[in-house]
């Protein structure tokens, strides 16, 4: 029987991990990820965790070390945060092209200067076209099956790609939560052991990683960019087959209340849950307004999205990532350029809240739903409009 | 002593592997020093090996897809990266093993690089990988500048050398800087083994390689690899700078076995270095003073690597 247990978020990761059979976790500590990979070697440290925990030096040698480790064949997990992310930026492009499977959950958090630890989903934003599956998971429940969803998408032979768990630093990875542990027998039942297509082995050779000449490094983009849009059906698949076996329901799209609404929230990641309360608040108050959860980032489910609007026509798109000179945040243009010129598709506004740990409480969605009400009726000036900027 | 040694009698010409694991056709430069080291390096550790490839020279040459000069199991990852890459192979061959997932067999880590992916952009993931001990051997092919991308300098780039990014000019002779000393980098890590090896010096080179592979834990071997296109030398006089570089001390042959410093060749009467830098266009514009002063530090360093070998 799989338990209930009051948990940090951080720790019931690693315990996922752990019920994965993780086997090789090269990491390097940066706040607010550390609680994970702390917990990982104490796992292995103690026995409970047959894996190999590689302290390495920094989060490009955890990145490197990770690629190395899952092209010999083995199951591979790490996890970080922030800068940490950004120095591991340029191996990140490698692995997916090269169709090397892996798991890392990135606990969001700002970007320097000034220096933040404090939550937001900037690091994450930065990575966006690394070619990763990515998740973003709402609450430590969510957390924790996404984490096991995460090796049954990314090892799938038809997927074969690296993918990340999105969780938000310290409002999850921090918090104390009552959160279902499954149990091994079952996670054994969801996720076979790992048996990668090609691998490192002295007794069938194979060249990885070789050079792209300009006769095929068209090709072999476009070969990761049908990869990973193929990847969808396989994520789908492995949510109805998690819920088949743990019982709980995932959709590459949440909605909440959006029947009949004329305002939307569109939001990702644990503000979602200040979100619904703010929702239903409103929606007391008489007013029709719903909640759109992203919880699949990429690839982009622009059918489930458009599927999930329906007839509303007003949308107010929550970024926590402030690109400085850009037209507006990444979900914001991303929505923007999907719904461009589809007869009847919705008005959309973008805002930026919730950077570098700055609370987005439930007055702050109110406040978005009715700006984006009266932009709906006279065009604003801005492309985007920052929530909660002191004035003093 | 190392233990895993004793059984090893050291490679013959007369019984010299004769598989090619790493195959002719492959694109590399004329006289090139480096892809000739490679492939003793290759002949040494034999078939069951993973090679772990820092971006440059020896990757591009071999590698352009849908064409592979290897026949071992190799990867590429990036440039400053191949010792990250080869403690993940090894640790996951570790954990597989023990999960009974592959064969027992030994099979050795090869993670290898320029000069610059080792000593300058690669030093902070190969002190990682030397420090936590990975059972994995490096080997550094060292033609002493950025070849790959246009002969720019490196630290290993020798003083007074002719590079892109070091030209000698009004108010410059070349490279500023002394050589780098890597291979004593690697020492001050603690690893059972480093060594220095030539291409010029066949069999001690094949030698070494082979005791890096077979100790237990890291190991690392310098390789002196002359370049004809970055040197600006003759491409049939490769292998002939390379002993050069030995007999006039410049690049001396030793092995560090657990700290003990052994010296390959001691050199009696060494050759003045003029012998050794004519010849080479990088070295063409150095006016004696120069050409003196490098005299006297390579006695100097010599003297000191000596000293280190007397004392240890």
């Amino acid at each position: 029987m799989s338990k209930r247990v009051g948990i940090e978020v951080s720790i019931a990761i690693s315990e996922a991990v752990g019920l994965a059979r993780a086997e090789v976790i090269p990491a390097y500590p940066i706040t607010p990820q550390t609680h994970i990979v702390e917990h990982l070697s104490e796992m292995v440290a103690n026995g409970q965790l047959d894996a190999e925990f590689v302290p390495v030096e920094s989060e490009h040698a955890a990145m490197s070390c990770c690629c190395g480790a899952a092209a010999a064949g083995a199951r591979v997990f790490t996890s970080s945060s922030s800068q940490g992310l950004s120095l591991m930026s340029e191996v990140l492009y490698i692995p997916s092209t090269m169709r090397i499977p892996m798991v890392m959950v990135v606990a969001n958090r700002a970007l320097s200067a000034p220096i933040s630890i404090w939550n937001d989903h900037q690091d994450i934003m930065v990575q966006r076209d690394i070619g990763w599956i990515q998740t973003f998971a709402e609450n430590g429940q969510e957390a924790v099956d996404l984490t096991i969803h995460a090796f049954k998408v990314a090892e799938n032979r038809n997927v074969s790609l690296p993918m990340i768990v999105n969780i938000d630093g310290f409002t999850l990875s921090h918090v104390i939560e009552p959160i279902e542990l499954p149990d091994q027998e079952d996670v054994d039942k969801y996720l076979p052991p790992f048996k990668p297509r090609y691998k490192l082995d002295p007794r069938r050779p194979i060249t990885m990683g070789p050079v792209g000449i300009p006769e095929v490094y068209t090709e072999a983009k476009m070969a990761h960019d049908m990869a990973i849009k193929n990847s969808k059906r396989y994520i789908l698949k492995a949510w109805k087959e998690f819920e088949e076996v743990f019982g709980r329901k995932y959709e590459p799209i949440d909605t909440y209340r959006t029947e009949d609404a004329e305002v939307l929230l569109v939001g990702m990641g644990s503000i979602c849950e200040t979100a619904m309360t703010a929702v239903d608040q409103m929606r007391d108050n008489g007013q029709k307004v719903g909640l759109l959860k992203i919880r699949l980032w990429r690839p982009f489910p622009a059918q489930e999205f458009r599927k999930a609007v329906g007839k509303t026509k007003i949308l107010a798109v929550i970024d926590r990532c402030l690109p400085p000179g850009a037209v507006c945040g990444p979900v914001g243009a991303e929505l923007r350029s999907m719904f461009y010129k589809i007869p009847g598709s919705p008005k959309i506004f973008s805002f930026v809240a919730g950077l570098g740990g700055r609370d987005v409480t439930v007055s702050r969605f109110e406040e978005m739903v009715d700006k984006a009400r009266a932009f709906a009726k006279k065009r604003p000036r801005e492309l985007y409009q920052v929530i909660g900027v002191r004035e003093k | 002593m190392i233990p895993e040694f004793e059984k090893f009698k050291g490679f013959k010409a007369k019984s010299m592997p004769k598989e090619e694991l790493l195959a002719p056709g492959h694109r590399a430069c004329q006289g090139c020093g480096e892809v000739l080291a490679l492939r003793m390096v290759m002949k040494a550790l034999g078939k069951d090996v993973i090679v772990c490839n820092a971006t440059g020279c020896m990757e591009i040459i071999t590698s352009p897809y849908p064409h592979t000069a290897w026949n071992v199991p190799w990867i590429h990852v990036a440039f400053e990266n191949a010792a990250a890459v080869a403690s993940g192979v090894e640790s996951a061959r570790k954990v597989l093993k023990r999960k009974k997932k592959i064969p027992k067999k030994h099979v050795d880590i090869l993670a290898v690089g320029g000069d610059g992916a080792t000593g300058d952009i690669g030093l902070q993931w190969i002190s990682g990988a030397m420090e936590r001990g990975h059972d994995f051997l490096y080997v550094c092919l060292d033609n002493e500048a950025y070849m790959n991308t246009g002969v720019q300098r490196s630290g290993c780039t020798p003083y007074g050398a002719m590079t892109t990014t070091s030209p000698p000019g009004k108010k410059s002779f070349g490279q500023v800087t002394w050589k780098k000393n890597i291979p004593a980098i690697m020492v001050a890590h603690n690893i059972p083994y480093v060594a220095t090896a030539s291409p010029a010096y066949f069999l001690d080179l094949m030698n070494k390689v082979k005791k890096a592979a077979l100790v237990k834990g890291p190991a690392y071997v310098h390789i002196f690899s002359p370049c004809p296109t970055g040197w600006g030398s003759a491409g049939e006089r490769s292998i002939e700078f390379a002993r050069l570089a030995v007999e006039t001390k410049v690049f001396p042959l030793y092995e560090v076995i657990e700290g003990r410093y052994i010296m390959s060749r001691k050199i009696k009467k060494a050759k003045p270095v003029t012998e050794y830098l004519k010849g080479q266009r990088r070295f063409r514009h150095l006016d004696e003073a120069h050409i003196d002063y490098i005299q006297k530090r390579v006695d100097a360093e010599y003297e000191k690597l000596l000293r280190l070998s007397e004392m240890t």
